[in-house]
């Protein structure tokens, strides 16, 4: 009973969030517009390398599509006092979080799908794995969708939490493996990025698309774990902000 | 049946008390308004009360629940109108409060029925198709208490309900208060309007630096000062008078408007003389002196120290 009634308020939230935010036309053709914008400038510096690049645009896609979004949904809710509404109604703050990153990671799914689908028609991109590519796409947007929530919910300001995004977000696109393949990296670099949830992610996709199958299970139980880690931890700060 | 029941409760920022042993009760059915100037404590004690915050120390209970240990009970039982029309500008009228009867899990099968009862209730069925940013002020507030019945509730707690609003707007949000009452939801009304607390409340605690320093009914709270007379002087032109100049005047307490002072005093021979003096000096003219049963705002006056238009000032500076 319990459980069913904290399913219900999460859904409405996400359901909500899509309708009142997500999916209102400047957010989903800007969505659409940046992997595109992403990809061209990509294959005006190196078209024949671009195939190589895909599995790291996707992740790019998923990261900047859910963490952005969801820093401004929530701080611009926290600004306005929306989000208190969700606060006073009987559900937990696990409910609420859970909510508004699942918002976030549908999202960040749809936007990462039209790059993936770009990738396809446009760079003769493949899927050789098709489970392993769909989870690991799945839990690199509940990831980073957590990410977002985390910052948004540890700061006041829309413009706090977009600084804030991007103090991770531009180091990871070259960290992460998306460009310089992490064994060419320096050591120090190399551990640094195996903190990063994209390092995994871009990994785990480059395996489904090109075969090798590397350390994908290894890699998609961090990604989950990740995801635990964030979500548990955006509550914890959702709290804590509270008082 | 006690409907809130709060004892000793605290709670502080950081190192700053902003509620101090606050103990009070209201009955099932009472509306009950919590009076008190900017920062004296209203808010924190409404968000301790209905599970925004936890008190640091002291206990409350809501419906029979407590705030600290039950919170998701509570906020079943209760509907809660914040200060700020927090519902959501993108989606439309009908839109949000379909959201809120799923948020409070108003049953699927009376969804719909719950939600045009509330729309005809608040005369919000014209506006159910059009966005709620779009709405007017009066529509909004209307459209946020309507959302805080859907489920409801037998408490519904009110943070400065017509704040902001027009003097229709307001009347009209009393009137559907009143109503409210009426049919027996208890209410916990936060407001700096003294006469709206004395028209709608059966009980009202005054706050001030996280304490309360009175409470009963607005009644008993007239009577406080019904020993001190109010002098009321009228006078033209309309002039401003300084309040340096009526230092002179014997005087508890003296207010002063464009065409009137009101004077609480323990000797009117001497503040009627001295105010006639300066009104000689000045050039006015007296139309009318009386003296007249002390409101609620007068009462105010004396128990907190503080007046009505610095309350509004600081009230209209924080927005």
């Amino acid at each position: 009973m319990i459980l069913g009634e904290e399913m219900e308020g999460i859904l409405a939230i996400v359901e909500k969030d899509l309708k009142a935010y997500y999916f209102k036309p400047p957010n989903i053709s800007w969505g659409i517009l940046f992997p595109i914008v992403l990809a061209l400038s990509f294959s005006l510096r190196n078209p024949e390398g671009l195939t190589d690049l895909a599995p790291g645009l996707i992740a790019m896609a998923a990261l900047f599509g859910t963490t952005s979004m969801e820093a401004i949904v929530i701080t611009f809710e926290k600004r306005v006092g929306a989000l208190e509404r969700l606060q006073l109604a009987p559900i937990t703050d696990v409910s609420i979080i859970v909510g508004k990153v699942l918002g976030g990671t549908i999202f960040g799914l749809v936007i990462s799908t039209v790059m993936t689908v770009l990738s396809i028609l446009f760079l003769g991109s493949e899927i050789v794995y098709p489970p392993v590519f769909i989870l690991s796409l799945l839990l690199t947007a509940i990831d980073h969708s957590a990410l977002g929530a985390l910052v948004a919910v540890s700061v006041k300001e829309v413009f706090e939490a977009q600084t804030l995004s991007n103090y991770f977000r531009f180091p990871m696109i070259f960290l992460c493996g998306i460009f310089l393949p992490l064994d060419e990296m320096p050591a120090a670099l190399r551990y640094l990025a195996r903190v990063l949830p994209l390092t995994y992610s871009v990994e785990t996709l480059r395996a489904s698309m090109t075969g090798l199958s590397g350390n994908a299970p290894v890699d998609l139980l961090i990604l989950a774990g990740y995801s635990v880690f964030l979500v548990a931890l955006s509550v914890f700060f959702f709290r804590k902000n509270q008082e | 049946m006690t409907a809130i029941q709060v004892n000793g409760l605290t709670k502080f920022w950081g190192k700053i008390k902003a509620v101090d042993r606050v103990s009070f009760q209201v009955e099932d059915g009472d509306v009950f308004g919590f009076l008190g100037p900017n920062g004296a404590g209203k808010t924190t004690t409404i968000k301790m009360l209905v599970g925004l915050t936890k008190p640091t120390d002291g206990s409350a209970t809501v419906a029979g629940y407590d705030v600290v240990k039950e919170p998701t009970m509570v906020k079943k039982r209760i509907g809660v109108v914040s200060e700020t029309s927090n519902l959501y500008d993108e989606l439309t009228v009908y839109e949000n409060l379909r959201f809120v009867s799923k948020l409070y899990h108003v049953p699927s099968r009376l969804r719909d029925t719950r939600i045009k009862e509330q729309l005809d209730t608040f005369n919000l069925s014209d506006y159910r198709g059009r966005p709620f940013g779009k709405l007017s002020k009066g529509l909004k507030r209307r459209t946020v208490l309507s959302a805080a019945l859907l489920h409801d509730p037998e408490i519904l707690f009110l943070d400065e309900p017509t704040s902001g609003l027009d003097v229709m707007s307001s009347r009209n949000l009393r009137q559907l208060i009143s109503e409210l009452a009426e049919r027996g939801v208890t209410i916990f009304l936060t407001t700096h309007y003294i006469e709206e607390a004395g028209q709608l409340c059966d009980l009202i605690a005054l706050i001030v630096k996280g304490k309360i320093i009175e409470a009963g009914s607005p009644e008993a709270l007239r009577s406080r000062v019904q020993d001190v007379p109010l002098l009321e002087i009228r006078f033209e032109p309309e002039i401003k008078i300084e309040e340096e100049l009526l230092e002179e005047v014997p005087a508890e307490n003296i207010r002063v408007y464009s065409d009137r002072v009101s004077i609480l005093t323990r000797d009117v021979h001497k503040s009627v003389t001295a105010f006639t003096v300066l009104a000689e000096k000045r050039g006015i003219t007296i139309q009318e002196i009386q003296t007249v049963k002390p409101r609620l705002e007068d009462a105010f006056v004396q128990l907190t120290g503080l007046t009505p238009d610095s309350m509004r000032a600081e009230k209209e500076a924080k927005r």
